[in-house]
């Protein structure tokens, strides 16, 4: 066939009026258009033949359409109708309860869909975005797979409180409590089906979700059938190899024998060893990774339908530690009754196998012996050399890294299903008016074992004497949790146009239940024997169940003046049984943005394609205290079997009357927002530009309360306030847009800045402020402190003096008080763990079937304390054994501790490529409409620091979690990726 | 549709429930002593009972017994924590952690008590339906309570000179008001002067030895001859007379006490069922396998362990390598070198590889050893579990008694006589197999040295200096001060200071002065 034609037509709402700006294209070419203002297109050069129309827009389902094109004619295709789609699909912005198109957002809102997605291997999704979105701050706890992560979004509005956003998994909002037997909930969604992730930023877009709002709310939309389609096939499987970026600089074993020489007592000296043993390459490998995933897609008359599974196995670069993961998905979305009726079904399932490993062993590496081999002969630890004095094991010293992790096996099996149907109805009598029901759950069941073998060193000395016989050492146990979550809301919209606007009206209301059961167990011995009996709770059940219900009512008004006048307000009130009697708090927001670009005067210019002010004020709350599910209610608890008390001859399971606090009521926070969205050069460079500033008042806080007054010395009680502000810049560069070769640049940049302003009931001069920060070292120390005035978290240190070499003086600090006494009221607040500047990019470049991506990801301005440096001092009180140190010895050679210099303090600002991706699609190569992808990418490729630890992005998921301070980390691995897709 | 916004645990307890079971009240009542020994409702840390400090640190017997020895002559820690060598040197401040944490679990304790006092009243035992059966069992446990926090406070008035004030009447949420110590004292002398009077119908406490380890009237006459003992420091006002007048009362053959054959038995894993029982007034019990703490008696049998002191010796898995003590004590045997042969009480020591003297405080070899407390019976099988001990702490025991009767005497109270006084001390010295004093030599600085041998690392050192106005100045060891010959410090580190965590928290508190 030769010859061109071309093809036109018309593309209409539902109500036939024409719909503008949607995407036209024939599929399987780069041929498109995009209509104009009255809704028509025209695409000249079409090869002449049969072929399928696909248009598509924003906030509307897909749809297919076949056509035939004679050459050098004009087809005319019938006039195509759009219906908008509930649950938003295509590049639609989801926004809480519906979606919008994006040029009537009215709050800082931002999409990232699949192809914007970081590549490579991704196992977490909130990986997907890391990088992409400008204030949000995603920071993994380590390199372990499905290891937890921190979300900060506009740098956290809570102190003691959950710090984490509301997530929303096509409609769903999911359990954030973390689950026995799985380091990240959020690892049990497979990242393939995931089509777009949206960040739910400012007051305005958030206080729909009222309660939970406070700290942002990622919505997460799966993939989905399209009305229309064909069968489709998709296959994918990449493999990759991971391995350990850099070694903590260590004391090699022939300089550690030197320094023990100098520094030693007699006895330390005599217990160097003869070998030189490398820990951390004993402990670490090269781990490989295989992810397959299949889906089918199409649609079954009235029923498109979604369907994929896959298989994850992903090993960790500490030996013995794996991940293995099974999805499945089922998505069913049919329009019944004309499209008056649409339904939306969502079932995903999965299952992860985890073999945790001891990770302890991380530690363990840096710090054992370097000259002790791994093996010993006749060691009765399991052959492995351990540290011993007179034959006895000494409890002090640290165990062998790699007895650690042969001898432990700690397995979990987590399960976990998101399911719900979402119904849409157009009344039929009132027109413009729709109801919604939506009915979900959120299933989560974790269950684990450990086990250490008897001759254990970890474990040695557990023992208990059963029938006269001594049972010794070693672990036998299991663990159990289950989450349960239901849902149920239901709202009404209203649409229609009143005075010179088009009016849209949402009431609605939501139940959602989440249960937290945890199961008490035998603690045994190696052989089974009980260690120590599993303790039944007060009403005698080995259960023990919270129960956190949510109750809300929310409404909210979407008023359009021309599409340049733009006003939202919502309203919710929201109850939970966590503050009783105080259950319900009331969480009010409005905005309004003027889309200059509507205005005449800009219209019809090319130079600016858009420009929209936004400005925007709410009120959100947060009742998350994690684990405080009653904090008002006057109760007793029971101790457990080994915490009862002997009087006479009988031992009493005691019971404690708690601290509680009937006034516990809403955190809440308070939003300004000022945002400029903007397109310049006919769209080939826009973004936007947000100011915001973030005030929380009634800090759900644990504090210090009046001795005497209550039940303990603190408790959660509403002190408190801090403040962020913040800029956040969003830039996307269309450098190059052309047949063949496409270039697109991304970059976003994020300021923030936190300040307590109120911590304690009283002002007091005597407040130094509340320590925080636990580090390794002693017991009990901590290096950071909330002070009203500064930073939450500010490292509190001592100012180190220094010789004339510049090296660090042991125990020599500036007297600060001027007291003539150096000690702890000599710190001074010395920088924060947060960063000031978070900044993400990258690069898109394809030409022809070839792509080319990246992504970097930069923090400025963030400090660490280098907990691993800190440690590095000759200690000569050990005895029996001797701990390696850092390469910081060799400069500070501290011989006793000095861990609150701020010589430990180090700037952790980096830049670090994320990924980098080479793809390339050949395209069409067994049937027209196929598409068969081959793609090879990096990750963690490089990481320029001055940080002079392994890695200064440093997250402690605790508990209790920790900011910057770095005490040996999992390593972050450096992982090459090869993949394969098929689509058929 | 809001009623499920109304959710309570499955777990815990009601008070409406507990208070109306006197098996429960008991269970309640068990919790005030628990306090002294445990650090929460899980052995041995998790779910703790106060917050801001390590559950084991923080433990209230750990914790007095640190700030009543490493202040003295007696002992010296080596560890780095937070502000410990701070306590260790007399350098201490309102920001100290450690004493913060004593601070809270004395009010901690006196905050419980009148929680339990209060749920107990008779009105409210009446309004739910006590059984009169039980009804004076519970008034007992009530008067219990009352003692316990009587002895509280008294730790208040010793430590802090006073401090937050709260009973049973003061509702929970109230800001609490200072009372001074003298204030105090007079409060808990009247209280514990109530309880004594109390008869079989309205909560009388248990005779002497009834029940073991329960507050009975021999630890209410106990505590009130310390209190009078040292009123003087307290109030200004001596009261060795009554000090003399109570400790007949446990002195007298009626209360059943004896001294232990054997002194090592006083501190070991059996000392609840051998002789040592007849001995102990008020035992806070350990159990290995049902009472484990990281404080308490595990911190006083780790912590001393090491070097040549072996683990096996101790009866424990390791040792934790960090207290010793100094010549000071060691010297008052006769040797800062070598046990004296002739005095049970030095066979403790542990000089082997150890420097005698105290030249840092960080190294485990600089000080001799204590191996007083282990978790080996009498006869030398080991305890129930090799990490946590059974050794029960003596807070209270006889010969404490009979030392003060003879320090009362020779301060001139009246109601005792010099030669009972002499025979109690000899009868202490002649269990240790040491020579017997005689009536010209007994004198008041050697009732200090005697209190030393005898009650060395039992948390009584502390209020002892004070009380022969030799702790600040006068009367030096290695470090006090923060110097190795050791120095004066100033007169107000008689009193800690009110922690600023709490002056923040409650702006009725005034500082002590010199803080």
């Amino acid at each position: 066939q030769s010859g061109t034609g071309t093809v036109s037509g018309r593309v209409a709402d539902s109500k036939n009026e024409g719909l503008p700006g949607v995407t036209v294209l024939i599929e399987g070419t780069t041929l498109g258009s995009s209509t104009n203002v009255d809704g028509t297109y025209s695409i000249p050069g079409v090869p002449a033949g049969p072929h399928t129309l696909v248009i598509s827009f924003v906030g509307y389902n897909t749809k297919r359409q076949p056509i035939t094109v004679a050459a050098g004619q004009t087809t005319n295709v019938p006039a195509q109708t759009l219906s908008e789609n509930a649950t938003a699909l295509g590049e639609a912005v989801v926004i809480g309860y519906g979606t919008q198109r994006k040029q009537d957002l009215t709050g800082a809102v931002e999409q990232i869909s699949e192809k914007q997605f970081v590549k490579g291997q991704v196992t977490n999704p909130e990986q997907l975005v890391q990088g992409k979105v400008a204030g949000v701050q995603i920071t993994t706890a380590g390199g372990a797979p499905g290891a937890s992560t921190q979300i900060l979004i506009r740098g956290g509005s809570s102190l003691n409180a959950s710090n984490q956003p509301l997530i929303v998994i096509d409609g769903v909002p999911v359990d954030n409590t973390g689950l026995a037997g799985a380091s990240n909930p959020l690892s049990l969604i497979n990242p393939n089906d995931i089509e777009s992730i949206t960040v739910l930023k400012d007051a305005s877009s958030t206080a729909i979700y009222g309660v939970r709002a406070s700290n942002g709310v990622i919505l997460v939309t799966t993939k989905h059938g399209v009305s229309g389609d064909q069968f489709h096939v998709n296959v994918s499987t990449q493999m990759s190899l991971a391995t350990p970026a850099k070694y903590v600089p260590v004391l090699t074993a022939a300089q550690f024998r030197d320094v023990v020489n100098q520094y030693g007592t007699t006895g330390q000296k005599a217990t160097l060893g003869n070998a030189s043993t490398d820990w951390q390459r004993e402990i670490y490998r090269t781990a490989y990774t295989a992810d397959n995933n299949v889906s089918f897609s199409g649609a079954a008359g009235v029923v498109p339908y979604r369907i994929s599974t896959g298989y994850l196995y992903q090993e960790g670069i500490l030996k013995r530690n794996d991940l293995k993961r099974y999805t499945g998905a089922i998505n069913l979305s049919p329009v019944l009754l004309n499209g008056d009726l649409r339904i939306d079904l969502n079932v995903k399932g999965s299952w992860i196998d985890n073999n945790f490993s001891d990770q302890s062993a991380v530690g363990a590496a840096v710090n054992f012996d370097p000259t002790q081999p791994i093996y010993a002969d006749g060691s009765p630890y399991g052959g492995y050399y351990e540290s011993t004095s007179g034959g006895t094991l000494l409890t002090l010293a640290t165990r062998n890294p790699v007895g650690l992790i042969n001898q432990n096996r700690n397995r979990s099996s987590v399960k976990r299903s998101i399911g719900n149907v979402q119904v849409n109805y157009k009344l039929p009598f009132v027109p413009g008016l729709s109801a919604n029901v939506n009915l979900g759950y959120d299933v989560q069941r974790g269950r684990g074992t450990t086990f250490v073998p008897a001759n254990a060193a970890s474990n040695y000395f557990r023992q208990v004497t059963i029938n006269g016989v001594v049972n010794r050492g070693g672990v036998n146990n299991q663990y159990a949790q289950d989450l349960t979550n239901t849902i149920l809301e239901a709202y009404l919209k209203y649409e229609r146009t009143v005075g010179p606007g088009r009016l849209d009206l949402l009431a609605g209301y939501s139940y959602q239940k989440f249960q937290n059961r945890s199961y008490n167990f035998d603690d045994n011995l190696a052989n089974g024997a009980v260690y120590l009996a599993a303790v039944p709770s007060y009403s005698g059940a080995f259960t023990y169940l919270n129960t956190n219900v949510l109750i809300g009512f929310y409404g909210r008004l979407n008023y359009n003046i021309g599409d340049k006048y733009l006003f939202t307000g919502t309203f919710r009130a929201d109850g939970t049984s966590r503050f009783n009697p105080n259950h319900f708090g009331y969480f009010p927001s409005g905005a309004f943005a003027w889309r200059l670009k509507g205005e005449n005067f800009l219209k019809n210019s090319t130079a600016i394609s858009e420009l929209k002010l936004r400005l925007n004020y709410g009120q959100t709350g947060q009742q998350d205290l994690g684990g405080a599910y009653y904090p008002f209610l006057a109760s007793l608890t029971l101790s457990n079997a080994t915490a009862q008390y002997q009087l006479g001859n009988q031992f009493f399971r005691t019971l404690r009357p708690d601290q509680y606090n009937p006034n516990i009521t809403w955190e809440t926070t308070t939003t300004y927002g000022v945002g400029l969205d903007y397109g310049f050069a006919g769209g080939r460079v826009y973004g936007s530009v947000d100011v915001y500033r973030r005030d929380t008042k009634n800090l759900l806080n644990f504090v210090n309360i009046p001795d005497l007054s209550g039940l303990s010395n603190a408790g959660n009680f509403n002190v408190g306030s801090l403040t962020n502000r913040g800029v956040e810049i969003i830039t996307n560069l269309d450098l190059v847009k052309g047949d063949k070769v496409n270039i697109t640049v991304n970059a976003n940049a994020t300021y923030n800045q936190n300040k307590l302003t109120q911590l304690t009931i009283y002002g007091s001069g005597n407040d130094v402020g509340q320590p925080t920060g636990g580090i390794s070292g002693g017991v009990g120390n901590n290096i950071q402190i909330n002070t009203v005035g500064y930073p939450t978290q500010s490292f509190y240190v001592n100012q180190q003096v220094y010789d004339a070499n510049g090296l660090p003086l042991q125990g020599v600090y500036v007297d600060a008080n001027g007291d003539g006494v150096i000690n702890s009221t000599d710190r001074y607040r010395y920088h924060s763990p947060r960063p000031q500047w978070i900044l993400g990019g990258g690069a898109n470049a394809s030409y022809k079937g070839f792509n080319l991506a990246f992504t970097l990801r930069a923090n400025l301005g963030n400090y660490v304390y280098n907990n691993v440096r800190a440690n590095s001092y000759y200690d000569q009180n050990s005895s029996g054994f001797v701990s390696n140190k850092t390469q910081e010895f060799l400069a500070s050679r501290f011989t006793t501790a000095q861990y609150f210099s701020d010589y430990f303090i180090e700037n952790g600002s980096f830049l670090r490529l994320q990924n980098a991706t080479l793809g390339y699609n050949f395209g069409a190569i067994i049937k027209k409409g196929t598409t068969l992808t081959l793609t090879a990418a990096g990750q963690n490729l490089f990481l320029i620091t001055n940080y002079k630890g392994l890695d200064p992005e440093i997250y402690n998921a605790g508990p209790p979690a920790t900011q910057g301070i770095d005490n040996t980390i999992y390593p972050r691995a450096r992982t090459f990726t090869v993949g394969l897709n098929l689509g058929l | 549709c809001t009623k499920d916004l109304n959710q309570s645990p499955d777990y815990a307890a009601s008070s409406n429930v507990v208070y109306a079971d006197p098996a429960q009240i008991q269970q309640v009542l068990a919790r005030l002593y628990a306090t002294f020994a445990v650090s929460g409702q899980q052995g041995p840390a998790g779910n703790p009972d106060i917050s801001g400090i390590d559950e084991g640190f923080s433990n209230y017997i750990r914790q007095y017994w640190q700030l009543q020895e490493i202040t003295t002559d007696e002992a010296v820690i080596g560890w780095n924590d937070g502000t410990l060598p701070q306590v260790n040197t007399l350098q201490w401040n309102a920001d100290n952690e450690f004493v913060r944490a004593t601070y809270d679990r004395v009010f901690y304790e006196v905050g419980l008590c009148n929680e339990f006092i209060r749920q107990t009243s008779d009105a409210n035992l009446s309004s739910r339906g006590i059984p009169a059966a039980s009804l004076n069992t519970v008034r007992t446990y009530r008067s219990e309570a009352r003692l316990l926090r009587a002895l509280s406070y008294w730790h208040a008035i010793d430590l802090f000179g006073g401090g937050p004030f709260a009973t049973e009447t003061d509702a929970i949420g109230t800001t609490p008001q200072y009372k001074k110590g003298a204030d105090m004292f007079a409060y808990v002398e009247s209280e514990l002067k109530a309880l004594d009077a109390l008869d079989d119908n309205s909560g009388a406490l248990l005779a002497p030895k009834a029940v073991y380890a329960r507050a009975d009237k021999a630890v209410l006459w106990t505590l009130l001859t310390k209190l009078y003992l040292n009123a003087k420091v307290y109030t200004g006002t001596d009261r060795s007379t009554d000090a003399i007048t109570y400790a007949n009362k446990v002195l007298a053959a009626s209360s059943g006490y004896s001294l232990s054959p054997s002194y090592a038995n006083l501190f070991l894993a059996d000392n609840n069922t051998t002789d040592a029982r007849n001995e102990i007034i008020f035992p806070i019990t350990f159990d290995g396998t049902r009472t484990q703490t990281y404080g308490g008696m595990t911190y006083l049998v780790h912590a001393p362990n090491g070097r040549a002191y072996t683990a096996a010796q101790a009866g424990i898995d390791g040792g934790w390598s960090g207290l010793r003590t100094k010549p000071a004590l060691t010297g008052l045997f006769g040797s800062t070198t070598a046990r004296n042969p002739n005095d049970a009480r030095s066979q403790l020591f542990v000089f082997q590889g150890q420097n005698p003297r105290v030249d840092t405080l960080g190294q485990f070899s600089s000080g001799p050893l204590i191996a007083k407390y282990r978790n080996v019976t009498s006869t030398g099988a080991p305890g129930s579990n090799v990490t946590f001990p059974d050794t029960d702490f003596p807070m209270f025991r006889l010969a404490d008694v009979m030392l003060m009767y003879a320090e009362a005497v020779l301060r001139g109270g009246s109601g005792g006589s010099a030669t009972q006084a002499l025979a109690y001390v000899n009868q202490i010295r002649a269990r240790a197999g040491a020579s017997a004093t005689t009536a010209g030599a007994l004198t008041l600085s050697s009732i200090l040295d005697e209190r030393a041998r005898e009650l060395f690392w039992e948390g009584h050192r502390r209020t002892d200096l004070i009380r022969f106005g030799v702790y600040t100045t006068g009367y030096n060891w290695a470090f006090k001060g923060g110097v190795q010959a050791g120095k004066d410090v100033e007169t107000f580190r008689t009193l800690f200071p009110i922690p600023n965590t709490d002056r923040v928290a409650n702006p009725n508190l005034p500082q002590n002065p010199g803080y």
